[in-house]
């Protein structure tokens, strides 16, 4: 460009010619310091979704591998329509859904309560997250075991029938994997709901009281509005981990009596079946689910960012 | 009628600190009162008690008669702006003012009205339709204002309601202020640091300290007669000159000559006191001609500085003197220190301000003769502070 420059005809084009150059230099410097992330998230995430997809189009069998070869989209065709796969969206939605509305009234409760402690403010914080800092596994084991009909204590308590079998049926099956799951996250839930709660300046309330406000109303009417954004958050966070529910369905029932997830039916092709073009197909198809909850989110909340923020 | 009294209001915080000491304030209806003084001195507390955003350890609050202790702040029919407005950021303007009424269940045209009206005082109907953020820091003022005055209150609270604001802006509002309080005619009770704002728009003005209320009255009524060191000293600006002096059977000795005291009202009190003096009763012996001869005291001193602003001349000078040591006045050099970093003090150089007639030529390490106007000086017991004028 700056050999170009004197023979431009047009003297005031050559300004702005040598200030892109500084700003693109810039720019190669910015990309040099990104790189080695780049290079990274490509390696780890890029290449992976890619070979998923690959391997998705391909008839690739382990137990037969001499055989295969490049099939289209059959595979997708097979897993959608199975009945197995609609079963599973099924499962992994209703538990998704309800286990996240849970979430959502305990985690807000416990988050105003985390707000509002005055005395022991640290030991509340810290007794809370107990459960989120347990390893998922774990927690279901220990939550099979209070529920199994022999060892746990569930049967024991008061309006519930001693001979009650939880892992014999599907709901109830799901009663237990959907309060296993909200034992273990409600936690997460209300720390990033603390976190939209503690930017909410408490002058607001103080106004809102001298303006009439109920507690009820000053809730429904500061509280809630100012934390929209921090609610779409944790709600965003929460949904794409309960779509993607595994360990706990895992260690429970195995998937058995229809309470498998889609991603018990993912790892059961390609684990158990070795059959790893159709498991890759689930995969590219849980992706493509996550990525429209993203989405769907995102486009939610990008749009609604401004009325939320709080302060001026 | 709404008229405001509190009797005997005392606030202890749960660690002990008593914010408030039983104090006693009439308000009467209409009335403008400020409440002012240094940060820290319960003026905000006892505001907030008012309002029953604070709990009353002791005492009795009424509200138009009634006493208002046990009832919650939107029972107690008063409105509050506050010091960094605590608009609702999720509300238009138009949303933010008619809170209140929509939480009373006004019907939603009597609502409309209502606000259209108060945008209407206030100037700002243009903005109805925009979010608190969209707005400058004058026009959010103004919504605060408008919120309170949308609801027709028994009374007004504002809690340093023009702090925020730059200082043009601030002296504009604060003649908005006065000018929609002396239209509406509500009782309000307005809680400034600012003296100069505590003396332009209040009608009564009452002085705090430490929880403790100093003197009530009007502006003129604190300028001319402080009952205390603190109350002289906080009041006026620039501050209250302070000389020790010594009274003698009539006659007072002061670092800058000696004073006949024998109308200032002030026999028996012999011994050391502390003499205070405005800067506007300091002239220029050449400007004055021969009135000095009638009532003050000529003498030399050393201008260390002048600020000539126009309409009024400042001379800095000082004199030698051992300094006058009280707590009340050590309290106001805090404040002024943290809010401009002036008010040094130097062992054994008292600081003098004198504000001048603007035809002065008094310079800088010019040696001038000035004039101090005996007639106009208060004395202050040194131990307790009080005003020995009228004892």
């Amino acid at each position: 460009m700056t050999v170009n420059a004197p023979a431009n005809p047009n003297p005031p084009e050559a300004a702005p010619a040598k200030a892109s150059s500084r700003t693109r230099s810039e720019h190669k410097l910015a990309w040099m310091l990104c790189a080695p992330a780049v290079l990274a998230m490509l390696l780890v995430t890029a290449y992976p979704i890619a070979y998923a997809i690959i391997l998705s189009l391909q008839d690739v069998d382990l137990r037969f591998p001499d055989e295969g070869g490049f099939v289209g989209l059959s595979n997708y065709s097979a897993v959608l329509s199975s009945d197995l796969w609609w079963t599973d969206i099924f499962n992994t939605v209703f538990i998704m859904l309800i286990s996240v509305s849970i979430e959502l009234v305990l985690g807000m409760a416990i988050a105003l309560v985390m707000h509002r402690a005055i005395f022991g403010r640290g030991v509340v914080r810290t007794s809370v997250l107990i459960p989120y800092g347990i390893i998922t596994v774990v927690a279901a084991f220990a939550w099979q075991f209070a529920f199994s009909p022999e060892t746990g204590f569930v049967n024991n308590l008061p309006l519930i029938s001693d001979e009650m079998d939880w892992f014999g049926g599907r709901f109830s099956s799901f009663a237990v994997i959907i309060m296993a799951e909200v034992w273990k996250t409600t936690p997460f839930m209300a720390l990033l709901l603390l976190a939209g709660l503690v930017t909410i300046d408490s002058q607001l309330y103080e106004a809102a009281k001298v303006d009439g406000a109920s507690a009820w109303q000053r809730f429904t009417r500061i509280t809630l509005p100012l934390m929209k954004p921090a609610i779409l958050v944790a709600l965003l966070f929460r949904t794409l981990d309960a779509f993607r529910v595994f360990d706990t369905i895992f260690v429970m029932t195995r998937g058995a009596l229809d309470t498998e997830s889609v991603s018990i039916l993912g790892y059961n092709q390609l684990i158990s079946r070795l059959n790893l073009g159709l498991g890759s197909a689930v995969s590219v198809l849980i992706f493509l689910c996550v990525f429209l909850i993203a989405f769907v989110f995102v486009k939610g909340f990008g749009a609604k960012v401004e009325e939320g923020r709080p302060g001026g | 009628m709404s008229e405001i009294v509190l009797e005997g209001v005392t606030k202890t915080f749960a660690d002990g600190f008593e914010a408030v000491k039983d104090l006693d304030l009439d308000i009467s209806d209409g009335e403008f009162m400020i409440l002012v003084g240094p940060s820290g001195c319960g003026k905000s507390t006892a505001l907030r008690m008012i309002a029953g955003l604070e709990d009353i350890s002791r005492g009795e609050v009424k509200i138009g008669g009634e006493t208002v202790n046990d009832r919650s702040p939107k029972d107690r029919d008063i409105a509050m702006v506050f010091q960094n407005y605590a608009l609702y950021p999720h509300m238009t303007v138009r949303e933010n003012m008619g809170f209140a009424l929509k939480l009373a269940g006004t019907d939603k045209g009597e609502i409309d009205k209502k606000v259209e009206e108060a945008a209407r005082t206030l100037d700002l109907e243009q903005h109805l339709d925009r979010r608190p953020a969209n707005l400058s820091g004058g026009q959010r003022q103004r919504v605060a204002m408008g919120r309170a005055i949308v609801r027709d209150p028994k009374a007004f609270l504002m809690d340093e309601p023009l702090s925020n604001l730059d200082a043009k802006l601030r002296v504009q509002m604060r003649t908005e202020v006065a000018k929609l309080q002396s239209k509406l005619e509500t009782t309000t009770v307005y809680v400034t640091h600012d003296q100069t704002e505590a003396m332009t728009l209040g009608d009564r003005v009452a002085v705090m300290r430490a929880g403790v209320l100093q003197q009530v009255g009007t502006p003129a009524e604190l300028y001319d007669n402080p009952k205390n060191l603190f109350v002289a000293g906080f009041i006026g600006s620039p501050a209250m000159n302070f000389m020790p002096g010594e009274l003698n059977g009539g006659k007072l000795k002061l670092p800058i000559g000696e004073v006949d005291v024998g109308d200032l009202g002030v026999q028996g009190h012999d011994g050391q006191v502390i003499v205070g003096i405005r800067p506007e009763n300091f002239e220029d012996v050449e400007v004055i001609g021969d009135l000095k001869e009638e009532r003050g005291v000529t003498f030399e001193a050393e201008i260390d500085l002048v600020e000539s602003l126009g309409s009024d001349l400042y001379a800095y000078f000082h004199i030698e003197s051992e300094g006058v040591q009280s707590d009340q006045l050590a309290d106001i050099v805090e404040e002024s220190l943290e809010e401009t970093g002036a008010g040094e003090i130097r062992e054994g150089h008292e600081q003098i301000v004198a504000r001048l007639d603007p035809t002065s030529k008094v310079k800088r390490r010019d040696t001038a003769q000035l004039w101090a106007d005996t007639s106009k000086l208060h004395l202050f017991d040194p131990e307790s502070g009080d005003s020995l004028k009228g004892k």
